[in-house]
């Protein structure tokens, strides 16, 4: 075994450290199997990030020795290899931190499942960043969806199994139309393979059978990734879905499905096509900022945390698909970072609200009056990741934020980049509202008193925002790789 | 179901040869119609005849629910580790030529291999489905 295994390591980790867990079924054993996994996938991820940055190529994968077109490839670029690292760097940070905090909402028993599941939806999310087989995307995203619905499913409370079963519609709708787009490509092209496909699409602008397949693609990704008005489903799955496996799906699920979405659109069907002929742009854009708006006024009225999150993270997928919209290098460069500050950072913050759940016993905002200062460490790192949500400088969320309003001007559309600032504002609103009550208000007299939160989750927390502070300063690991990634794009779509 | 002597007999003739037919379409996959998912399918539908004519108690004590859980767990780890073998023999992901010293046997060997755990997690999968649906307690 050589180098040139890594991208298929990439998915046959995660697949064969499931069964293991339902093998050995001890809670303890589940939860080192899923870690070890976990962290040699992350270290997997590393090296293939490194490999492609250094030689600048594309390592191609041919699955059981078939050659490409018509055998199925794997394909890791600088983009791919980027998603890639951050679903398993996220991935293995919550859960090795999740053995004590899962306890609080699953019975030990199921806890293998849980692990199983998890290391089968992350399977999943990486064979669909991982592949370059258009079938293939449609098939590990059913995987990763199922495992996601049953994840869900395992919330403590019994809303949490309606907030599933609406996952499950809206999720087996989006993967349908997915499933119909990649079969109208396949009818117009005869072919599955990514850049095979791009190659036999050029000048069929005006068939009708692939117009009809862009649309099916663009519409599923979006119910996938939650774009504004096809994201009903997510602010339910993400506040009744175990804390733990919130802070997972929310960094990893709708970020791949942002990839896809951006594959597609590039990497097969090319700008001119998707933009200049069909022009997705004028649909996109004032969706991206629709959702902008919309989510965040939302957000600022809930009362509950995680739901004021999940609104929040309607919003943050507002500004990559803006990103997107704006088809040019810049843009998609903010789109991709953002897509990394927005894992990176609602993450943490759902990891905090996790620890605060177990500290307080509630999320919702009047009982976590005063709790700054009885739970600082955890209080702490929510403010660190509040202040890169709103793109405050010296955190990532700065950097993106000011990739995008470059993007904005450099396109000429002044007026997105002063929505984009505006729309911040929200954010600063929404994250205030938390700040001011957890730190400036004194806690009420019959307060409960707060249990200590498993150090696991607060250090899981810490290490995420602190990344977020980090690549902030650092900005050439996060802005210089997604600059790279989006010039790539533009090149193979043009 | 005591008194449905037909029932019980005429099952307790079948499910053997319903059995059989499954390793048929099992082992025979790989030259005529058949293979792992419907064979699966095929051996799961004889453990269910058993339970539905002679009760889910019944079932249980020949087919363990935790046994089914292996299986489930088994099947993909068959699969997968063929994977892995031919990693490990120096060619790429399933591909089964490096499986043995002559390619066509390789192939053959890996497809059979990756059939049989296709076929023994799909009549897990089925039975433990079955098993949670009829474990349900009715509602009153």
């Amino acid at each position: 075994m050589n180098a040139a295994q890594l991208p298929a390591l990439q998915i046959v980790i995660p697949l064969l450290a499931a069964p293991v867990c339902v093998a050995l079924r001890q809670p303890r054993v589940a939860w080192l199997t899923a870690v070890v996994a976990t962290w040699s996938s992350l270290a997997v991820a590393v090296v293939l990030l490194q490999h492609v940055l250094a030689t600048g190529e594309a390592v191609s994968y041919h699955l059981g020795g078939h050659a490409p077109p018509h055998g199925i490839e794997l394909r890791v670029d600088a983009l791919n290899a980027f998603v890639l690292l951050i679903v398993t760097g996220i991935s293995a940070v919550v859960v090795s931190a999740s053995r004590k905090s899962l306890s609080e909402e699953l019975s030990e028993k199921q806890h293998y499942l849980y692990f199983a599941a998890t290391l089968l939806c992350m399977t999943g999310l990486l064979g669909m960043t991982v592949t370059a087989d258009a079938f293939n995307v449609f098939v590990f995203l059913e995987i990763s969806s199922l495992s996601a619905y049953s994840l869900i499913s395992m919330g403590r409370s019994r809303r949490a199994l309606t907030a599933a079963y609406q996952y499950l519609v809206m999720g087996t709708l989006g993967g349908t139309f997915i499933l119909l787009g990649i079969g109208l490509l396949y009818m117009a092209t005869g072919s599955l393979n990514m850049a095979d496909l791009a190659v036999r699409l050029q000048g069929m602008e005006a068939n009708r059978t692939v117009q009809t397949a862009l649309a099916f693609l663009v519409l599923g990704a979006s119910i996938k990734l939650a774009l504004f008005p096809l994201h009903v489903w997510l602010p339910n799955a993400y506040a009744f879905a175990p804390a733990m496996v919130t802070a997972l799906l929310a960094a990893t699920a709708t970020k791949v499905a942002f990839y896809v979405l951006v594959r597609f659109l590039f990497g097969v069907f090319g700008t001119d096509f998707a933009f200049d002929a069909m022009h997705l742009d004028r649909v996109l854009m004032p969706l991206a900022l629709a959702a902008m708006f919309s989510a965040s006024i939302v957000a600022v009225f809930q009362r509950d945390l995680r739901r004021m999150l999940a609104f929040s993270s309607v919003a943050q997928i507002g500004y990559m698909v803006l990103g997107l919209s704006f088809a040019s290098e810049l843009g998609l460069a903010g789109g991709i970072v953002h897509l990394f500050n927005h894992a990176v950072v609602k993450s943490s913050l759902f990891l905090v609200m996790a620890a605060v759940a177990i500290g307080v016993g509630s999320t919702q905002i009047e009982d976590l009056r005063g709790i700054g200062r009885r739970m600082p460490w955890c209080m702490g790192a929510f403010v660190v990741g509040g202040l890169s949500l709103i793109g405050v400088p010296l955190t990532v969320g700065f950097v993106s934020k000011w990739i995008l309003v470059r993007a904005a001007l450099e396109a000429g559309l002044w007026p997105v980049a002063v929505l984009i600032l505006l729309s911040s504002l929200l954010a600063v609103v929404y994250v205030w509202r938390v700040v001011e009550v957890a730190w400036f208000e004194a806690p009420a007299e019959d307060a409960p008193q707060v249990r200590r939160p498993p150090a696991g989750v607060v250090c899981a927390a810490w290490t995420l925002a602190a990344a977020a502070l980090v690549f902030g300063v650092f900005t050439d690991a996060t802005a210089g790789v997604a600059l790279r990634a989006a010039r790539m794009l533009m090149e193979v779509s043009s | 179901m005591t008194r449905h002597v037909i029932l019980r007999a005429l099952a307790k003739l079948l499910i053997p040869c319903i059995m059989l037919f499954a390793l048929y379409v099992q082992f025979h996959g790989d030259y005529g119609p058949g293979g792992g998912f419907q064979a699966g399918v095929i051996f799961a539908a004889s453990i269910i005849l058993y339970a539905l004519i002679f009760g889910l108690d019944e079932a249980r004590r020949a087919f363990p629910p935790r046994a089914v859980e292996l299986g489930v767990a088994a099947g993909v780890l068959l699969y997968g580790g063929t994977g892995v073998a031919s990693m490990l023999s120096g060619a790429n992901f399933l591909d089964y030529t490096a499986l043995a010293h002559d390619p066509v046997h390789g192939q053959h060997y890996g497809i059979l291999l990756v059939e049989l755990g296709v076929g023994i997690t799909v009549t897990a999968v089925m039975v433990t489905l079955f098993y949670q649906f009829a474990g349900r307690r009715r509602v009153e």
